[in-house]
């Protein structure tokens, strides 16, 4: 196993090679933040939040799926970035209808954090309150896509952890949505196991479970981490 | 020192942020001290909105005519205006009929579909202001010198952000405790 090093933020990291940029910030003790990183599943870098700048390269780079290469010199706050993830945050809220207020997983919501993080208190680009459907055909579960940032989190825990699949992106451009099954309602679909995996993955309160009211939705992150260390490296206790 | 010329405008919102300004309790002294309520639902029984306000916050959306133009108005009148909880912000509950298409289906809705009777949809216009098609956050329509977000701003948040107005600095508008939707 061969090591790389390289600076991130001025100071000197060394990693495993493969590694990506962002894992080798979390080792450094430097905070990016993401919406579609999950611990525990694959990588996709479809927020593009997790963004940084590699000297040399005139690109941004998402560093979730970016890996290390000897000698990279990254940066990971410049103002540059901070302008680009506060408008991608902006966006996210004008993208879809993110009415906080009324929401399950209001104060337990990722998007919500971030947006707070990148210190956005309004949005400056026009809503575009688009028409999406709320799927309540699930006996447990719902899911509001008004509230989807199509991070993909259920598509890869239901894929990669559970196995079953049940997700899946469909349409294009502006139409883009998650469905479940051959885009039939959720509780149609005879491959979903109810195991709830997705509900815990959501950023915001999209899935969610039914009979939870306004702020009252707390999710556990950690539980895909948790069967993905059991079953890769046999740790069997949080 | 003259007083400062404080204004509230409510427009398309629940009065919610209203009511949590009334939350402030005992630092609504402080601020009357400092200012004169020159136009407000809950603090004046003034019609007009008057001219050269110094600071006014500005709660809900513009969902209609009556809406439009008394924040034109207010903007013209007034040197700092504050986009005041999450319907001026963002616009909020009262936004979400906008995803129904326009007004028609709304007002067909509330006012035929879950009539007991005969219902009909109100038209006169010197009585009840025309919907616009669609509901808007403020700094949409004019420009906003502080956001202050949040499903109501809770009283502390609306005193961290009043008091350093009141002394003529700008608040750090910044983290969970001043910035939060919802």
């Amino acid at each position: 196993m061969s090591v790389h090093t390289l600076k991130i933020d001025g100071v000197d990291v060394a990693v495993e090679s493969g590694t990506s940029i962002l894992k080798a910030a979390q080792e450094a003790g430097v905070r990016i933040p993401t919406l579609c990183h999950l611990e525990g599943v694959s990588d996709v870098g479809a927020c593009r939040l997790c963004l940084v700048e590699i000297k040399g390269n005139p690109n941004l780079v998402p560093s979730c799926i970016t890996e290390v290469q000897e000698g990279m010199e990254v940066s990971t706050q410049t103002e540059t970035l901070q302008e680009y993830r506060k408008m991608i945050v902006e966006l996210l809220f004008a993208e879809g209808n993110h009415v906080c207020a009324i929401c399950v997983a209001n104060n337990n919501c990722e998007l919500q954090d971030v947006a707070i993080e990148v210190g956005m208190d309004h949005t400056r680009f026009n809503y575009r309150f688009p028409e999406r459907e709320v799927d309540l055909s699930h006996p447990q579960f719902g899911i509001d896509h008004n509230r989807c940032i199509l991070c993909t989190r259920c598509v890869r825990v239901c894929a990669e952890i559970e196995t079953a699949h049940v997700w899946n992106v469909a349409f294009r451009g502006a139409a883009a949505k998650i469905v479940s099954g051959l885009n039939q309602p959720w509780g149609e679909v005879d491959a979903c196991t109810s195991c709830g995996k997705c509900v815990d993955a959501c950023p915001t309160g999209s899935i969610f479970r039914k009979g939870s009211t306004t702020a009252e939705m707390v999710k556990d992150r950690s539980k895909v981490e948790f069967l993905s260390n059991a079953r890769e490296k046999h740790q069997w206790t949080k | 020192m003259d007083k400062i010329k404080f204004a509230t405008v409510w427009l398309a919102g629940c009065s919610g942020c209203h009511m949590s300004f009334l939350d402030l309790d005992e630092f609504l002294f402080d601020i009357a001290e400092a200012v004169d309520v020159v136009y407000s639902p809950v603090a004046s029984d003034i019609k007009h909105y008057p001219d050269n306000v110094d600071v006014c916050l500005v709660e809900g959306a513009i969902a209609n005519e009556e809406n439009l133009e008394l924040l034109l108005e207010v903007r013209k009148k007034t040197k700092f205006l504050i986009s005041f909880g999450d319907c001026a912000v963002t616009a909020n509950v009262p936004a979400m009929r906008n995803m129904l298409n326009g007004t028609d289906p709304v007002l067909k809705r509330c006012y035929l579909e879950l009539s007991d009777d005969s219902g009909k949809i109100p038209k006169d216009a010197r009585i009840v202001p025309e919907l616009l098609e669609k509901v808007q956050p403020i700094h949409h329509i004019v420009d906003v010198d502080l956001f202050l977000p949040g499903c109501p701003p809770s009283a502390q948040r609306i005193k961290n952000a009043i008091a350093p107005l009141l002394k003529g600095e700008k608040p750090v508008m910044e983290g969970r405790e001043m910035i939060k939707f919802g």
